[in-house]
């Protein structure tokens, strides 16, 4: 299967691969994204996870994969893809493993190991070359201990560790393009209710070798504070609001998959998020609204042309 | 036989080349580098066919060392004190996943204050960690015992990673006469790594180190693996005895030194143990019953063994290059665990921590050590725990501070 084949909604797999059931939360924009990408990426896939909210899927003795897992520890997912790989090279090579028993090594974090802790597990996978897909859900927070900040959380979100009156201070690191930066094969960014970019992304990284690094922004109804049933919806608007820019980093080169157009104001993303909430109530905060505004603004005006 | 002078760390080496290592992650530290170097050019020049790869920590290096364990290669890995501790969530996370690979560790001080100098303190910190540990007193030993720790890792009885414990500087970069194994030889004794079931391939999906949601699981994978170790005691029994029958050499779980009609025993480990062996010379040219047992294996705990060795002696010494704070010495406080309520364990086991940071212990303090310890078990009486210090070296520190204080005061009289 090539990346074209994937031309409409009706293209896409609907094979389900991951098993229902798990313990995520109901509305879980992660695990929206995982189903997708799974049924793209199929069972000859092993997951390296670490510790996240999605340690939580494969529960002694269950898990919904058809294929394999290995939990390894929050900073050093990487590096078991490293020993993975490494290892089923050498069985390939010395003729131990037909090479049709290979499988594809994919590394499972949320944000918190992405941006923070594994980062240098990462940085390092990648100057190695190591042949992996690295799927990051991020959240936007420390989502299993009960959404604290992390690296990943936008200006003024409201968390569990930044309830003053401005939300978190910080800024959300640029994770795209700190990946990007170590020229890897591949670099993306996709979300679960963009189904048909993500199916494209993720069959290009599928055929690709070397390091392939997906971030899927996900919706997180009790970090973010929204009803379950506005996942979607909520996914939607971070792309038409340019909150969330769809873009690849393939041969040197960053390009912008679906660019909004008219983007729709920030505004309209942050209202349906209770983490938000404090810029409208009790009064409106319009200044800081502007702020954010004009950060996106600017982000498309830096990519323009 | 010949005989080559290698250091310790070529040792460990050459360990890892007779046992046809498929995977060496790796990191370097003062003291080890020399061994991962050493493999480096070997695998450069094609003498060794395994595949090499420096990860960015030791934390990176023992999670791929324990997932290429899981994938189902041999594995070899080493590190070194502050690198240890680097690494210690892997270490202990790895043994949970029954991966068996080996990891020689030089044993180096740990921080704070930093220094190179070797005691054990790194390598206690792994005591609880569900990986085996063998501890080597000279070079040959470093050879045999990586060989060793393959039987023993990868045996079904047990599948745990082993670590080889040797000590920084004294057998690190030490030459001693070692007999490298004809490779033939050691493949008789080591045959090729089995991984059975614990493997990643695409027809036979599996899921490794998964969470587990209450105490009742948690306890029984924690149990398996403590069994597991129990276990090891005998699979390394057979695994020595073996390697004697390949290369006539001994490797028992406790090496007892002019034991069997001694009154007072002195209780090490590692290569400060041959320190303990001249003073035990020395001491029997004096007419002192003096002998010295030395556990080889400490995890498992060679509890047993030790009870036979030390059954009926009036008094046991431990000489711990450790110390727990305020606490005292760990390998103290595991033997008087271990004799404790046995009938014919030695009423008296006094407790003396030395050779801390490389400091050397000397002919005179071992006498002294066993002085003191016969004129306990003379008394009945135990002293408390003796941290061993001479006037000398008292003396050397007052001095360093005087030129600290004089330093610090010129630094604060300066306009």
């Amino acid at each position: 299967m090539t990346s074209h084949e994937f031309r409409r909604m009706k293209d896409l797999p609907s094979t389900q691969l991951l098993g229902s059931g798990t313990p995520m939360c109901a509305g879980c924009g992660g695990l929206e994204a995982l189903h997708e990408i799974y049924d793209v990426l199929g069972p000859g896939t092993v997951f390296v996870n670490a510790a996240g909210c999605m340690t939580l899927l494969a529960v002694y003795p269950f898990t919904p994969f058809r294929g394999s897992w290995l939990y390894t520890a929050m900073a050093s997912a990487p590096a078991g893809a490293q020993g993975v790989r490494d290892a089923l090279d050498i069985l390939i090579a010395q003729q131990r493993l037909p090479a049709r028993e290979d499988l594809q090594v994919v590394v499972l974090t949320g944000d918190g190991s992405a941006y923070g802790m594994g980062l240098s597990a990462t940085s390092g996978a990648i100057e190695r070359d190591l042949d992996f897909i690295y799927i990051c859900y991020d959240n936007e927070g420390y989502g299993n201990t009960g959404q604290q900040f992390s690296d990943a959380t936008p200006h003024a979100a409201r968390t569990a560790t930044s309830k003053g009156p401005l939300g978190f201070s910080g800024y959300k690191k640029d994770l795209f393009s700190i990946w990007a930066a170590h020229k890897p094969a591949y670099v993306a960014t996709v979300i679960g209710a963009e189904p048909l970019d993500l199916a494209r992304k993720i069959e290009t990284a599928r055929q690709l070798k070397g390091p392939r690094l997906i971030i899927a922004l996900a919706p997180c109804p009790p970090g973010w504070d929204f009803d379950p049933r506005e996942t979607a919806d909520i996914g939607k608007l971070a792309v038409a609001t340019g909150v969330w820019p769809l873009k690849e980093y393939i041969d040197g080169k960053v390009v912008h998959t679906k660019v909004p157009h008219p983007r729709q104001p920030v505004e309209a993303y942050l209202r349906k998020q209770g983490r938000f909430a404090h810029l409208f109530e009790p009064q409106r905060n319009a200044a800081l609204l502007q702020e954010l505004q004009d950060r996106v603004d600017r982000y498309w005006e830096s990519v323009a042309g | 036989m010949t005989r080559t002078l290698l250091t310790g760390n070529a040792a460990a080496a050459w360990g890892a080349r007779l046992a046809q290592v498929d995977y060496v992650p790796a990191f370097p530290i003062t003291p080890q580098t020399e061994i991962i170097e050493t493999i480096s050019t070997w695998v450069d020049n094609g003498t060794m066919q395994g595949r090499m790869v420096t990860l960015e920590s030791e934390h990176s290096m023992i999670t791929a060392a324990g997932a290429a364990a899981t994938t189902g290669v041999r594995v070899f890995t080493a590190t070194s004190s502050q690198g240890l501790l680097y690494g210690m969530e892997m270490i202990y996370t790895v043994a949970g996943w029954r991966a068996p690979f080996v990891l020689v560790n030089v044993s180096r001080g740990l921080a704070s204050p930093i220094t190179l100098e070797p005691d054990h303190n790194d390598i206690m910190a792994a005591r609880d960690s569900g990986c085996l540990q063998i501890h080597c007193a000279t070079c040959q030993e470093v050879l045999d015992s990586v060989l060793l720790a393959y039987r023993m890792a990868e045996d079904h009885r047990v599948r745990l990673p082993v670590i080889v414990n040797l000590d920084g500087f004294y057998l690190s970069f030490t030459r001693e006469p070692v007999e490298i194994p004809a490779p033939e030889a050691a493949g008789e004794f080591l045959p090729p790594y089995d991984a059975a079931s614990t493997r990643f391939a695409a027809s036979a999906p599996s899921s490794q180190a998964v969470a587990v949601l209450g105490g009742s699981p948690y306890s029984y994978f924690r149990y398996e693996s403590h069994l597991a170790a129990l276990q090891a005691i005998t699979v390394y029994e057979e695994a020595a005895t073996a390697f004697a029958g390949v290369f006539g050499r001994q490797h028992a779980t406790v090496e007892a030194y002019r034991c069997e009609d001694a009154d007072i025993v002195f209780v090490m480990i590692g290569s400060f143990a041959t320190k303990a062996m001249a003073a035990v010379d020395r001491l029997r040219d004096a007419g002192q019953t003096v002998g010295l047992v030395r556990p080889r294996l400490l995890r498992p705990f060679p509890g047993e063994r030790l009870l036979q060795l030390l059954a009926g002696k009036r008094g046991a010494a431990v000489i711990d290059q450790n110390i727990s704070m305020g606490m005292g010495g760990v390998l103290h406080a595991e033997l008087a665990a271990s004799l404790y309520g046995k009938p014919d364990a030695p009423p008296v086991l006094t407790s003396f921590i030395g050779g801390l940071g490389g400091r050397d212990i000397t002919p005179e303090e071992f006498f002294e050590i066993a002085a003191v310890t016969r004129r306990a078990a003379t008394e009945g009486v135990t002293p408390p725990p003796r941290l061993l210090y001479t006037s000398d070296e008292y003396r050397e520190i007052r001095k360093l501070q005087t030129i600290a204080h004089a330093e610090r005061n010129a630094l604060e009289s300066e306009p």
